[in-house]
């Protein structure tokens, strides 16, 4: 056996055993494939997240920890309440007849036809092509009128000069940012930072591939949007509301 | 008398350069350009190069990366930084401003641009070093015509 075939075998035998690894029982983790790095994304796909809120603890604060941890928001020194970042936070809603109480993660809903990209001035906000909604920092101008128009106060704008930022979260002050998807990591093949600390509560793929785990669940169960009125279309979708 | 003249004269133009040389023996630092973390024998592209338009490669990557999702390493910024930024220096990250909030001489990109007084952006939202970063890769893509 030649040195490139010992590697091939070595290679795929990796591959199947990351393809499908049984984390826990009933939990079962595929592998996403990832693009070629210097291929483009297409609009053959559009990534999604379906949210089960029954199944996150405290209304998914875990999710917010494993956001600040992968992106390094949330230790502003400067900012009062108001003005400190957050790319996702837990919302308690009270039924007003029933008092039922339920808590929910919000962050950046993706939506097909995003407000904050129609009103950009710039351009700096804009949806690419696989339905992630982002901010070009280096052509927003911080005028927040994204802020203004998004229906889930998604978006923060950084009121103070940034240190020490992730290598792959750039952030700076007087631009706006929001949830990225955790798009460094889709394009590595990889899941959401917040998908894999929610232990299958939260499920990620291709709302555009019928045979993805997250196009079977929404045909299977359903998943409502929020403010589904304004009929934005929105990637992230959500159980148990 | 004539050569008195011409001899005076020759005399003062002697004093008057070596005037006006004198005040370049203080010559302004040269940036300290340590060589990078031995990856490859050159940089992605020639010295010379890279010198010239290493701005271009990386703007025209950035928004190669934000749009289409392209993220090769060769002209990636964060490759850049992963090579050329230590991981540490003295147990403390390689920051591109000194704690005076100057210029770091021992940052590889603050050095030159202190050198040639141009100010840089990129470090106000991206990291200025390796922080976190995988580690360097010997094999990564070093590509196109080396000198």
């Amino acid at each position: 056996m030649s040195n490139i075939d010992a590697y091939r075998r070595r290679f795929l035998l990796g591959a199947g055993i990351a393809s499908v690894a049984t984390v826990a029982p009933g939990l079962v983790l595929r592998q996403v494939n990832a693009k070629p790095a210097d291929e483009a994304v297409t609009d053959q796909k559009r990534w999604g997240m379906l949210i089960d809120v029954d199944k996150l603890p405290n209304g998914g604060q875990g999710v917010v920890d494993a956001c600040k941890a992968e992106h390094g928001w949330g230790h502003e020194e400067h900012s009062n309440a108001e003005q400190k970042t957050q790319w996702v936070r837990t919302v308690k809603v009270t039924e007003k007849l029933t008092k039922h109480e339920f808590k929910l993660p919000v962050m950046c809903q993706h939506c097909e036809t995003a407000p904050c990209a129609d009103v950009c001035p710039t351009g700096a906000s804009f949806k690419r092509v696989d339905g992630i909604v982002l901010v070009n920092k280096h052509i927003c101008i911080g005028c927040r009128y994204c802020m203004m128009a998004c229906p889930y106060k998604a978006r923060s704008l950084v009121h103070e000069a940034i240190f020490d930022q992730k290598p792959d979260t750039p952030r700076g002050k007087g631009t706006v940012e929001a949830c990225t998807l955790c798009v460094h990591k889709i394009d590595a093949g990889e899941q959401p930072a917040c998908v894999a600390s929610s232990n299958g509560a939260i499920v990620f793929g291709d709302l555009k591939d019928e045979s993805s785990e997250i196009s079977k669940q929404l045909k299977a169960r359903g998943g409502k949007q929020i403010r589904a009125d304004l009929g934005l279309n929105t990637g992230v979708r959500y159980q148990g509301i | 008398m004539t050569s008195r003249v011409n001899g005076t004269l020759a005399t003062l133009l002697l004093l008057f350069t070596t005037m006006v040389f004198s005040g370049c023996e203080d010559t302004a630092p040269k940036p300290r350009l340590e060589t990078a973390k031995a990856k490859s024998e050159s940089c992605v592209e020639p010295t010379g190069v890279m010198r010239r338009t290493h701005m271009d490669f990386i703007k025209h990557q950035r928004d190669e990366t934000m749009y289409k999702g392209i993220r090769t390493q060769k002209h990636s910024f964060k490759e850049c930084i992963n090579c050329h930024v230590p991981d540490k220096k003295d147990g403390k990250p390689v920051n591109y401003l000194d704690s005076n909030h100057n210029l770091n001489p021992d940052h590889f990109c603050a050095t030159c641009h202190a050198y040639v007084g141009v100010k840089i952006d990129c470090f106000e939202c991206h990291s200025d070093n390796p922080a976190g970063a995988a580690p360097v890769d010997a094999n990564h893509a070093v590509g196109g015509s080396h000198e």
